[in-house]
């Protein structure tokens, strides 16, 4: 991992580069058929793999070596579409129209959400058959739901992101009830589809009156349309985006609709938590952000303050909450909930500074979950038993290092500085890109700070009971990590400390990353500021 | 017709909605689902009229995510039968709190 953000550093600087360069980059025509299969390159190389996967997972009986096979195989072919995806990045091409984009904030969201997919099908290669889980179908379906995510980050058309969130949810519907055996895997699995499948109708009812109003669904046209025929007013246009709104709120879990998720997230198997969490989480917001920029400017004045309401809710909610929980999933579950409200803040900003802030705290937030969960997993006794916040305590004297990396990953969700790594400058630029959006959004501000400050509550809980109580002598004797979770662990550890140290380079790449709607409008870095890095 | 057509489709629209939230057999609120997608499709039918074909397109897309949601969702409903012996939601509740 550490080799492919040097190289996604470099990439950064190329692009720094090549920006600075007066002569204009290369584009793609997305109305030509070859040009289009072209910009979906990486998207195209991760459903065809996934697809051939999902014959030779099929082709023999379920065994741990077959399972195990498949699951190396899956983690090879995230590599590759990494490697693709830094390959289309450092050429820097751009498409400025057409259904899908072509843009860095595009393959920024695409290497988080494939860094979240490869730590998952890692976690749950080794995991599954702890839980008597031996169906190598499982990586494949968390490919295909990696699949949509990345349609999610390219979508510039209201049936893509349809299409994209359907292959998404679809495929983690049948993941969170992939333990058989188990009756609460089933319940969390029913829960997801039917809120799932409730949210999809409003989303699509959202979409099908914003095309009423607008008469298109390509993002840019819809934009131009509402500001043209200043359609802000219209009817049928405000019911279609309350709609939206409402089922974007439903994927993200924010207040009020979260109820599904701590249900959601306790009962699946927990490498496919840690996937809800993180990956699915990442793309159904990198949709929404890009929906809220591209197509509507100009009515976000107007759902500001629903919003700003639906931010500081979630913020102090899921906080408040997670304050009492007792299992640790559940408590992750509901730190997720706050962390979208965190999310929220960046898209009440809604310019180019939001989204840069959006992408470091993404990357900030999926090392983070990952890893947390990673420990979850690695301390966990099969039957989703030992997961107890009380079963922590003393694991500083039985396993230091194990405890060490636990608290890197609750002090980044906090956004402590140094020992919580990229998690504090993470919270910083959400708070700076609020303090300097055009509408200062200081109270924002204020309430994300006190909402972190409750926020120590639990996760200081967490690094309190493993470091100061003592073992208490009937605890289980903690497992050889495997492999596997072993270097998502403390790569995840690792990366969120380094670049908490020297963030120059990441905060660079976060900058350079924006939609294409918005490149070319904000001030570029100067290529200097990069290169005295 | 269009007007007739956008009001028929929120009047099915809202009856499912209604339907997922009073009723509490998973499969009839899974029919209620059903019943959103499609007053979705009468709608974009609807508009098809006043911009053209591409609506048309949409409804395909939707009516195929549907019939993969069914099948994924009745596999589901039918997991959850085997532990419980029953599709109720009021007394599917293991996790709460």
């Amino acid at each position: 991992m550490l080799l492919l953000q040097s190289a996604l550093v470099q990439s950064a600087l190329v692009q720094a580069a090549l920006g600075a360069l007066p002569a204009a980059r290369p584009t793609w025509n997305l109305a030509l058929p070859g040009q289009l299969l072209g910009a979906l390159g990486p998207d195209l190389l991760l459903a065809g793999g996934a697809v051939l996967l999902l014959l030779v997972a099929v082709a023999r009986p379920e065994s741990d070596r077959h399972q195990r096979a498949v699951g190396w195989a899956s983690l090879g072919l995230v590599g590759l579409t990494i490697v693709a995806v830094v390959a289309y990045a450092s050429r820097g091409a751009l498409a400025t129209e057409g259904p899908i984009a072509v843009d860095t904030f595009r393959w920024a969201v695409d290497i988080v959400v494939l860094i979240g997919t490869g730590c998952t099908i890692a976690l749950s290669m080794e995991s599954n058959p702890l839980d008597g889980i031996l169906t190598a179908e499982s990586h494949v379906l968390v490919l295909f739901s990696a699949a949509g995510m990345l349609l999610l980050a390219a979508a510039r058309d209201l049936i893509l992101v349809f299409l994209g969130i359907e292959l998404m949810s679809v495929a983690v519907y049948i993941l969170s009830g992939l333990d058989r055996r188990s009756e609460r895997s089933a319940e969390a699995a029913l829960k997801y589809f039917l809120l799932g499948a409730f949210s999809t109708g409003f989303l699509l009812y959202g979409i099908a009156l914003v095309y009423g109003a607008t008469g298109s669904t390509n993002l840019a046209t819809i934009g131009e349309h509402v500001a043209r025929y200043s359609l802000m007013y219209n009817p049928m246009l405000v019911a279609g985006v309350a709609l939206l709104l409402i089922g974007f709120s439903f994927k993200v879990a924010a207040v009020p609709f979260h109820m599904w998720a701590p249900d959601v997230y306790e009962g699946a198997p927990t490498p496919i938590t840690a996937f809800m969490a993180a990956a699915v989480k990442v793309a159904a917001f990198a949709a929404f952000l890009r929906i809220w920029l591209d197509a509507f400017p100009t009515v976000a004045y107007q759902w500001h303050n629903a919003i700003w309401l639906l931010a500081v809710l979630t913020m102090l909610v899921g906080n408040v909450v997670a304050l009492r929980q007792r299992n640790l999933k559940r408590m992750l579950a509901y730190s997720s909930i706050a962390h979208a409200g965190y999310l929220l803040v960046t898209v009440v900003v809604a310019n180019s500074l939001g989204a840069s802030a959006f992408l470091f705290y993404l990357v900030a937030y999926t090392l983070a979950t990952m890893g947390a969960f990673a420990v979850v997993i690695a301390l966990g006794e099969p039957g989703e038993r030992n997961q107890e916040i009380a079963d922590y305590a003393g694991l500083w004297t039985v396993e230091p290092w194990l405890a060490a990396a636990m608290a890197v990953f609750m002090m980044a969700l906090l956004g402590f500085p140094i020992a919580g790594g990229m998690g504090f400058f993470a919270k910083w630029y959400v708070i700076d890109a609020a303090i300097h959006a055009p509408h200062p959004q200081t109270v924002l501000a204020v309430i994300l700070v006190l909402a972190s400050v409750i926020s120590c509550g639990y996760y200081l809980g967490v690094v309190l009971t493993m470091f100061m109580k003592p073992r208490p002598a009937n605890a289980p004797a903690v497992r050889p990590v495997p492999t596997g979770t072993f270097l998502v662990i403390y790569l995840s550890a690792f990366t969120l400390l380094l670049f908490g140290v020297l963030p120059n380079g990441f905060v660079q790449l976060a900058h350079d990353s924006v939609p294409i709607s918005m490149v070319g409008a904000p001030a570029r870095a100067p290529v200097a500021s990069a290169a005295s890095r | 017709m269009l007007a007739e057509s956008i009001a028929l489709s929120a009047l099915l629209f809202v009856i499912g909605v209604v339907g997922v939230l009073t009723r509490r057999n998973a499969i009839i609120v899974f029919m209620c689902v059903e019943l959103m997608l499609n007053a979705v499709n009468l709608t974009f039918i609807a508009f098809g009229r006043v911009y053209g074909y591409g609506a048309q397109a949409i409804v395909i897309f939707v009516m195929t995510v549907a019939a993969a949601e069914a099948a994924v969702g009745l596999a589901i409903v039918i997991a959850i039968f085997r532990h419980r012996q029953t599709v109720d939601l009021d007394s599917i509740n293991l996790l709460k709190g």
